[in-house]
């Protein structure tokens, strides 16, 4: 409740602000959080078999807040406070998503997934294809994925790969806030199991929010990727986080005439090949930069994907991946630093592919 | 040596159930409309009170139990000549000698109630009223099959039935959540979730028993306990092997699985306990299972076969239904006998069915990825083929 009081104040405060100057389609400012607060809060208001539960969703309004006022809202049987049980608690909810309802489940950090992992990947993800069509499992997983600030290795890991590589899950990763309310609302609808990486660090983040993209309905098309900045030169292509880090990198470049394409992939499960494909296509040279582990990352395989494609013919140059370094993540400020890509990498590693010194 | 529960339901051979004819006779054929039979007592954890030893049984529901367990009795046969033959592969995990506990349980339920269980699952998938040869051709894995040929042996569904599951204990927590969906719903139904004896130690099962008793979910955890977790005897895997115990603050009660009237009245009286919205109940029914874990373990090198005998001798549940029947006028042995041969036809016919029923063509490998989705190509073995999901 709280958290939409604050929206609206935002929204009439900035379209105060931006009603004599241009004719943009910019309603307002919203932060990760808030937008992800809002999609759930919809998709809840929409549909009654929609429901949220995980560790201290409700009462405590989220871990990360990203739950606030929903369980005031809509009480105890929709907005739900587990005990700390992984396995049976994302095992219920999948029960509950076979048995028709539409579950949220939440994981508190995605490292915590992995003592549920049996019950996505093997309950959830692989049973509409065992059934042959008979059994399908309407369940949203969601949860910060991949690093934060200071948590040390067992609660920095990126889960990007090790779910986009199971066939029957679908697995998203937004970036801004657009694409978390859209692409969060789509997982929510689609009546598929979808894993959503959220990124504790992006939930401050504040971005412009579209005219669309603030109504009821807007929903961000799962399997799309979008291209945040046109570029001729070298095309970077990221999810989460690391979008932030490329644009970054591109607007650095830009100053030495270097004009870089950037890829926010949205999601990682199915990916967008034909967008990768044309960009290649376009400016011949390919940079994936994450912040997950270097082997066997989402890096490694868009690789593997355009050596395959017709996309191969147009490269001037091996595609390149910036990653994370290929560490436990260390709790030291400077190690912490120095095992994920900043925009130096980024930089480096185009002029690397355009034969820049 | 024999397992704890073996030694259990030895134990109950000493007081085998007895027999009391009630109802007058009619007709010419000397047959009773209905019965009642004492059962052996049930053990109670947390329970004032459990269900009644005394069950009454009418003919017909004694003839369709009979009937019901004899299918799943031969079908279960059928299959294990088949994995031999080697037209079924992989998993095979036989349910012969634990037919009453499906057939006793769903006598007790609706087909709007709901059952999930694990892998040792082609007799509940016959009694959620997927028919013999539909399942039998799934084992064989022709399109004819239940799932198409794509499940095979764990991975059954059907209407209320979430299969067929084939991670050990991975169904508990789901049977929980598919009663929270029941009980969201203001539904009046129950959910059935099985596991046996080995699943019964699983962390899942535990965390799963505690969200059901705080949340009050309608769930009836039945543990259908054979003796063995694969090939280790009970006492070797659970410092307690009282598992209708296990769940601490869960109430429980043991029944005899291998008497089918005990069976479906411990399942009434566990299905009464969940719709009255007391929360879960555990339901452990002692029972055994003929053949070794799956079809690659003969059954013989962790039991003695001694041991195995005696139980088809004295405690088969096939016959023991039998035995009573006939004893108490409830059916005559030629009915019966008719019956053994009515199923073994339909299970021959089927099985020649499943024999050559074919195969799915290559392309529906690609489908059943996702639901409601415009078709995708999806990879197959090499960079250069590919399929459509539709």
């Amino acid at each position: 409740m709280a958290a939409l009081q604050t929206l609206a104040r935002r929204c009439s405060t900035s379209m105060l602000k931006r009603h004599f100057s241009v004719s943009s389609p910019v309603a307002a400012q919203m932060t990760v959080r808030d937008a992800l607060n809002t999609a759930i809060n919809e998709e809840m208001k929409r549909d009654e078999s929609v429901f949220l539960l995980g560790e201290e969703v409700a009462e405590y309004d989220g871990a990360y807040k990203v739950s606030r006022g929903l369980w005031r809202k809509y009480g105890d049987r929709r907005v739900m406070d587990t005990p700390i049980t992984e396995m049976g608690f994302a095992g219920i909810a999948v029960g509950a998503a076979m048995a028709g309802l539409k579950p949220i489940c939440e994981f508190m950090t995605f490292n915590f997934s992995m003592q549920a992992i049996d019950q996505v990947v093997n309950s959830a993800a692989k049973t509409f294809y065992m059934s042959a069509g008979k059994q399908t499992v309407p369940i949203v997983f969601r949860g910060p994925n991949g690093a934060a600030a200071g948590v040390a290795a067992q609660h920095s890991q990126c889960f990007a790969a090790w779910y986009g590589h199971c066939p029957g899950l679908k697995v998203v990763s937004p970036y801004s806030s657009e694409d978390a309310k859209g692409l969060l609302k789509s997982a929510i609808r689609d009546p598929n199991p979808v894993v959503c990486l959220e990124n504790e660090l992006m939930y401050g983040t504040a971005f412009e929010m579209s005219e669309e993209a603030m109504s009821e309905d807007f929903l961000v098309p799962i399997g799309k990727a979008k291209i945040e900045r046109e570029g001729t030169h070298c095309t970077l292509v990221s999810h989460s986080k690391s979008v932030g880090l490329c644009l970054e990198a591109a607007q650095i470049l830009e100053k030495e005439n270097i004009f870089c394409e950037v890829i926010n992939l949205r999601t990682i499960r199915p990916m967008d090949e034909e967008t990768l494909i044309n960009s290649v296509k376009k400016t011949n040279h390919l940079v994936t930069v994450e912040g997950g582990w270097p082997q066997f990352g989402v890096g490694a395989e868009i690789v593997a994907k355009i050596m395959e494609s017709d996309a191969f013919d147009y490269l001037d140059a091996p595609v390149y991946r910036v990653t994370g370094a290929d560490v436990p993540m260390p709790y030291a400020a400077t190690l912490e630093r120095a095992s994920l890509p900043g925009p130096q990498d980024v930089v480096t590693v185009v002029k690397k592919s355009l034969h820049i010194q | 040596m024999l397992s704890c529960a073996a030694r259990l339901v030895r134990a109950q051979i000493q007081s085998k159930p007895t027999a009391c004819w009630v109802v007058a006779a009619r007709g010419y054929a000397d047959v009773v409309e209905e019965t009642t039979f004492t059962t052996n007592e049930y053990a109670l954890h947390k329970l004032d009170e459990g269900p009644s030893q005394s069950v009454t049984v009418t003919r017909d529901d004694a003839l369709k139990y009979y009937r019901q367990m004899q299918t799943i009795r031969r079908m279960e046969t059928a299959a294990g000549n088949l994995y031999k033959s080697k037209v079924i592969r992989g998993f095979c995990h036989l349910y012969s000698g634990q037919e009453a506990c499906a057939v006793g349980m769903e006598a007790a339920l609706t087909p709007d109630d709901h059952v999930i269980t694990a892998y040792r699952a082609h007799g509940w998938t016959y009694t959620r009223g997927v028919p013999p040869v539909n399942i039998l051709a799934e084992l064989t894995g022709r399109k004819t099959g239940c799932a198409k040929g794509k499940g095979g042996s764990m991975h059954m569904y059907g209407n209320n039935f979430y299969g067929g599951n084939g991670i050990v204990g991975a169904q508990v927590p789901l049977g929980a959540g598919i009663a929270l969906a029941l009980k969201y719903n203001g539904s009046n139904n129950v959910c059935v979730a099985l596991y046996g004896d080995g699943a019964a130690n699983q962390g899942q099962v535990f965390e799963t028993y505690n969200m059901a008793k705080l949340w009050d979910l309608p769930c009836i955890f039945v543990c259908e306990n054979n003796g063995y977790g694969m090939g280790t005897a009970v006492e070797r895997a659970s410092a307690s092997t009282d598992y209708y115990t296990r769940g601490d603050y869960v109430p429980g009660l043991r029944a005899d699985g291998m008497d089918v009237l005990a069976v479906r009245e411990a399942t009434r009286f566990a299905a009464e306990w969940c719709r009255s919205g007391k929360g879960p109940v555990i339901l452990e029914v002692a029972t055994y299972r003929y053949s070794g874990h799956s079809m690659s373990d003969p059954g013989t090198s962790y039991r003695p076969r001694e041991e195995i005998q005696e139980m088809r001798k004295t405690r088969d549940p096939i016959t023991g239904l039998r035995e009573r029947m006939i004893s108490a006028n409830l059916a005559t042995a030629e009915e019966l006998k008719q019956i053994d041969l009515d199923v073994r036809a339909e299970i021959d016919k089927a099985v020649e069915q499943a024999k050559t029923d074919p195969e799915l063509p290559v392309e529906e490998m690609y489908t059943d990825i996702f639901v409601d989705e415009p078709p995708f190509k999806v990879r197959g073995t090499n960079p250069f083929m590919y399929g459509m999901s539709k």
